[in-house]
């Protein structure tokens, strides 16, 4: 399970990096949205990896799984799915307005609008 | 429990929802509750400033959970200095916005600026390290609204960078809290603080790795080089005034990273050490130099004041990179002259850009007309942010270099070559633009496009006068400070104002 997690995580973070770097507004929206889905897995896995515990300390319990992760992992989620809203509509905003889909601006009229 | 140090997280988030659902076509009134609630945060900043001053650092926990195990907002002496800095800059900024109309240009402005307010509040009480993050995003996702508010080609695609870039931040401070979480098993600063000192040596490598992952997002926040390049493009593109509130944006990384590396990291941590202290330091004496050489070259005045910003976190860094009460206390009295200063520049370039037509530093001087009032004012924020006299950027750069006599020879000469040329930098800008470029004013007054907006100079001059207080009173205000830095660097009564109920639930 362990490693099956891991390369899951370290996957997306690499492809995620690599949409991220292609510099056009679509792929860098799914780059960023599998980056947050590695986080969210790392988070989860970061109140160690339990099978079939309860998440409830109980002394005779034999082990418990950490409930806090999942609610952080939950944040995280809202979080994201917000601004990947945010930055969905902002990119079609630009792409309308320019009719070009690049992310990087060259610098000769940056900061001369109003 | 004090009750009021909720207030500043919770005024904003009931007013703001009230504009955007009861008076969202109403201009007026969208005005007239957001600047009242931006005087009743001052009065309210004011007030709690004076009660975290008598008072030792005070905890508020929130639905009674005692910490760790609940949320806790902690009013301590900085803390109440970045809410009451924020609410004076909000408040002003708000001023100029309306006498300048900009909040005219496009919808729910100022629902977004008071929700953009919560955010920085909430991120300078908090006492979690989670909590933290989600307070990130509110203030983060209110600025991505703000920043493209009125619109355009341009300033749209600014903000894709700007929303990507911080997207990208975002995501690793998870990655780091996760990490902070599995190695110490809790989120809450003050907690964190006692189980970093006895943590197993095995884990050390974990928790270097997390906290110098924090870093690099405290790094974006605060515009460091190397992670500064989203900074010229986004405040150059922002509506003038938000630029101005960004001024405290950057600042908020400077406050997450002395907060959260003098009481979880200090510098005598087995697991840590200084390395912190090592990386801050060499990233900050470039972050100098770039701004400088950028104030010096840069192609419009935006852009020039948006290198100002760089290079004053960059000095702000020098002396939080030192990690010792000396150089935390000459840290804030600049971050708070800094903030002044780098807001009054940005509305002073957008006064400037609104008259000129453009902020254009090349091509042929465009003429327009002028009283020397506006040039005077520019004067006074470049004489500010280069950091020479009467201003108190000069007393702010003296009280960072004596704090920094140990590195005398390359501190110093980088600080004071970069400071040489933002002045040569801003001499060039002025003269470029206000000199040989007078026109005479139109017979008909009829093009004037926002009448009057007396209220926009107001709202230069309060911060003007703000820059001269924070002169006169240098005395009384380093005195107040070098408390507050004492206190950040003895943990002990931080700690115990959070930990301290842990035994009566």
């Amino acid at each position: 399970m362990e490693v099956l997690i891991a390369s899951a995580i370290g996957m997306m973070t690499a492809s995620g990096i690599y949409l991220l770097l292609r510099l056009r507004t679509f792929p860098m929206i799914v780059g960023l949205s599998l980056l947050s889905y590695a986080v969210n897995v790392f988070l989860f896995a970061s109140g160690r990896l339990t099978v079939g515990m309860a998440p409830i300390i109980d002394k005779a319990a034999a082990g418990y799984a950490d409930p806090l992760p999942q609610a952080l992992v939950l944040t995280a989620i809202v979080i994201s799915f917000g601004m990947t809203a945010v930055i969905v509509m902002m990119a079609l905003g630009a792409y309308l307005h320019s009719g070009d889909d690049r992310v990087d601006m060259n610098d000769s009229s940056v900061g001369d609008e109003r | 429990m004090n009750h009021w140090i909720v207030v500043p997280v919770v005024l904003p988030a009931m007013v703001a929802p009230l504009i955007v659902l009861a008076m969202r076509n109403d201009l007026l009134l969208q005005r007239v509750f957001g600047l009242a609630s931006s005087v009743v945060m001052v009065a309210l900043a004011g007030g709690l400033l004076w009660s975290a001053s008598v008072n030792p650092p005070q905890a508020y926990f929130l639905g009674d959970w005692p910490a760790p195990f609940g949320i806790v907002l902690v009013l301590d002496r900085l803390a109440a200095l970045m809410v009451a800095l924020t609410a004076v800059l909000a408040l002003v900024v708000q001023l100029y916005v309306v006498g300048s109309g900009w909040d005219a240009r496009g919808k729910h402005f100022h629902a977004l600026f008071l929700f953009q307010v919560m955010g920085l509040n909430g991120a300078f009480l908090t006492g979690d390290a989670f909590n933290l993050f989600v307070f990130f995003e509110v203030l983060l996702i209110a600025s991505y609204g703000l920043m493209i508010h009125g619109g355009g080609r341009d300033r749209l695609r600014a903000g894709v960078q700007y929303v990507a870039f911080n997207l990208i931040g975002s995501t690793l401070l998870l990655f780091a809290l996760a990490l902070v979480y599995a190695v110490t098993g809790t989120l809450n600063l003050a907690d964190l603080a006692v189980k970093v000192a006895s943590l197993p040596p095995g884990d050390a490598a974990l928790l270097r790795v997390a906290g110098v992952l924090m870093m690099l997002v405290f790094a974006v926040k605060a515009a460091l080089v190397p992670l500064q390049f989203w900074l010229p493009g986004t405040y150059a593109n922002a509506p003038g005034p938000v630029a101005a509130l960004f001024a405290v944006m950057t600042k908020v990384g400077a406050y997450a990273v002395i907060r959260v590396y003098t009481l979880a990291f200090p510098t005598e941590t087995a697991a840590t050490g200084t390395l912190f202290a090592d990386l801050l330091a060499p990233a900050a004496l470039v972050t100098i130099a770039v701004g400088s050489v950028g104030v010096l070259g840069a192609t419009t005045l935006a852009r020039q004041a948006a290198f100002a910003a760089i290079a004053s976190m960059g000095m702000l860094f020098v002396a939080v990179a030192a990690f010792q009460p000396q150089a935390t206390s000459a840290a804030l009295y600049y971050l708070v002259h800094s903030t002044l200063a780098g807001a009054a520049l940005f509305l002073i370039v957008d006064l400037v850009a609104d008259r000129r037509g453009s902020g254009a530093l090349h091509g042929a001087s465009v003429p327009f007309v002028q009283s020397g009032l506006l040039a005077a004012l520019f004067l006074a924020a470049a004489v500010a942010l280069a950091g020479t006299p009467p201003l108190s950027g000069f007393i702010g750069k003296l009280l960072v270099l004596d704090a920094l006599r140990d590195d005398m020879v390359l501190v110093w000469s980088v600080v004071l070559a970069g400071s040489f040329l933002m002045i040569l930098g801003f001499a060039r800008a002025g003269s470029h633009v206000f000199w040989k470029s007078q026109a005479s004013a139109p017979d008909d007054q009829t093009d004037d496009r926002h009448g009057p907006d007396a209220l926009a100079f107001a709202a230069v001059f309060a911060l003007m006068a703000g820059l001269a207080a924070l002169t006169v009173f240098a005395g009384p205000v380093t005195a107040w400070l070098d408390t507050t830095a004492q206190g950040l660097h003895d943990r002990e009564a931080y700690i115990v104002a959070v930990m301290a109920r842990e035994g009566e639930g």
